[in-house]
């Protein structure tokens, strides 16, 4: 399927610090359009026509999750932009932001109007504070011109912490509290910020409504597959020639993005989703990239052969351990555990009975941890125990000469 | 009767202690006894929320930040060595500061400058594409 220049139709066209650009190539149309011909409800009507679903990674439903807040009773709605990119390899939504802010804050102002929401919030990360100006300043823009009617948008920012993009845990940190995920239910859409009924939705999610209120469900439900449709902005990361942000039709495959567009060569694995991603070995490359399939936040990693697998998940898992905020014990002990295990594997220090242990362990987490960290931590491990098996055994078996050879610093 | 004064909202908590980590370098246990009192709310809940993220500090730290992205885009692009060539410059390791309070290093998990790997962030402003030449370079320019 080919490369669409739909959700980056404005990035490198338009000046991100002037709306009178984003006007000109029809910014706001689709706002103006959903405000004086419809209905909130016939919004949401629309949005679940075109079969959006999250682009954050969860990938839940759009507009079925906007009913239920619409629904809600309630004096004040909220709306909450996450902007919290922390998962590992992404960065779209900082290309969204610097390149097109302004068709993110249209999207804002067509959901918030959909809901019932008077007052938004966008949770920027911390290290995103350098595109805080340039966020509120077409906030500031789009107010005098007087696209925000009865809306207030508010940035809020983080201070560091992955755990933060967890939509319950986010919350939590609006509130000015520690990042903890929450017990569900109660969902957002009842009870979320300040215990009132919350939508919260991904900068990549908010800014296609633009393009489905201007363009129509219709339109838009015919790009993409049976269960997911629409564009998707892929990260591409780690050896390729050409890293960077690419727009493909969802259903593309995974060899297209990585061959095709960023140039990767003898590949060994790709991890799509970020740190709890899947794991795809060369000859899987064919997956299409769709929520049927695999999907993720977008971002899209990939090895070659010069790597070594045991050290990319041992990596991979004291990142998590690092980031698990601590509050369930299968999350806060299983990632302690599994680095301990994934250590001792790559220093050549395994013992019989390791590889059984991590998979007992997955099977754990898997069912009891709080939140999504800690469910999907264990994926990378088990993907690569499947494809990649031989290395984890080689790691036991040959134990006493992988300690000799680092004992002589080869 | 005297009314007790009315405590702060509650949300605005994080953003206060972010003040004083911008203001001051560090979060001391002075400003979080100060803010406890102003939010009515235990030492210990502003203690945990001040130690909860990593861009906020209870020990002082140097003028500029250093963060160097250790993440696994940026380790395949051997970010470890950005953390050597900053260690040689400045002779420090990471989470210290060096003795003239110019500069404090830290490495950290993805930036989301994955296209520019390996990079940092040197308080608010990214730096990719990193060679030792660069680094030098960048650690020289700054006060």
């Amino acid at each position: 399927m080919p490369v669409k220049q739909l959700l980056s139709r404005n990035c490198g066209k338009i000046d991100p610090r002037n709306i009178d650009d984003f006007i000109k190539a029809k910014g706001f149309q689709s706002l103006e359009h959903a405000r004086s011909t419809m209905s909130p409800e016939g919004v949401i009507e629309e949005v679940k026509k075109s079969g959006l679903k999250g682009r954050g990674g969860a990938g839940f439903p759009c507009g079925a999750k906007w009913e239920l807040a619409r629904k809600s009773k309630g004096p004040n709605k909220y709306l909450i932009c996450n902007a919290d990119e922390g998962e590992v390899g992404t960065f779209k939504d900082r290309y969204l932001i610097q390149n097109d802010p302004f068709s993110l804050i249209e999207g804002m102002a067509i959901a918030a109007y959909a809901i019932g929401a008077a007052k938004a919030f966008i949770y920027l990360r911390a290290e995103y504070h350098y595109l805080k100006g340039l966020l509120a300043g077409a906030i500031t823009q789009s107010e005098q011109k007087g696209f925000l009617k009865g809306l207030d948008i508010e940035i809020r920012e983080g201070a560091g912490a992955y755990i933060c993009g967890e939509e319950s845990a986010l919350m939590n940190s609006i509130e000015g509290k520690r990042g903890e995920a929450r017990y569900k239910p109660p969902f957002p859409p009842t009870s979320g910020l300040f215990n009132e009924p919350t939508i919260i939705n991904n900068v990549e999610t908010l800014a296609n409504l633009p393009l489905i209120l201007g363009k129509g469900a219709a339109w838009y439900q015919k790009l993409g597959t049976g269960q997911s449709k629409g564009t998707k902005l892929f990260c591409v990361s780690g050896d390729v020639a050409r890293p960077g942000v690419y727009e493909l039709e969802l259903g593309s495959s995974l060899w297209e993005l990585v061959d095709g567009q960023a140039g990767a060569r003898d590949i060994k694995l790709v991890q799509v989703g970020g740190s709890t991603g899947r794991v795809f070995p060369a000859d899987r490359l064919d997956t299409p990239l769709a929520y049927e399939s695999v999907l993720g936040s977008g971002a899209v990693m990939v090895l070659d052969q010069s790597r070594d697998v045991v050290e990319f998940v041992h990596r991979t898992m004291k990142f998590l351990n690092e980031e698990s905020c601590g509050q369930c014990a299968p999350c806060r002990e299983g990632t302690e555990v599994m680095v301990e295990i994934l250590g001792r594997l790559d220093a050549g220090q395994g013992v019989p009975g390791d590889l059984r242990t991590l998979e007992y362990l997955s099977q754990a987490m898997m069912l009891t941890a709080l939140c999504g960290l800690g469910q999907a931590a264990p994926l990378p491990v088990l993907d690569t125990l499947e494809h990649f098996r031989s290395e984890y055994e080689n790691r036991i078996g040959q134990a006493v000469f992988i300690r000799s050879l680092k004992a002589l610093g080869a | 009767m005297v009314k007790k004064q009315k405590a702060k909202a509650r949300d605005a908590l994080l953003g206060m202690i972010k003040e004083q980590q911008d203001s001051q370098g560090h979060v001391s246990r002075e400003a979080m006894e100060h803010l406890a009192r102003s939010f009515s709310l235990p030492l210990g809940e502003v203690y945990g929320v001040a130690t909860f993220y990593t861009f906020l500090s209870t020990k002082s730290q140097g003028r500029h930040v250093i963060r160097v992205c250790q993440s696994m885009p940026c380790h395949l692009k051997d970010s470890g060595q950005v953390v050597d060539w900053i260690s040689q410059e400045l002779c420090l390791e990471p989470g210290q500061t060096t003795p003239d309070g110019r500069f404090t290093l830290e490495v950290t998990n993805c930036i989301g400058a994955c296209d520019q790997a390996p990079a940092m962030l040197i308080d608010d402003v990214v730096y990719g594409g990193l060679d030792p030449q660069k680094v030098a370079q960048i650690l020289r320019s700054m006060d």
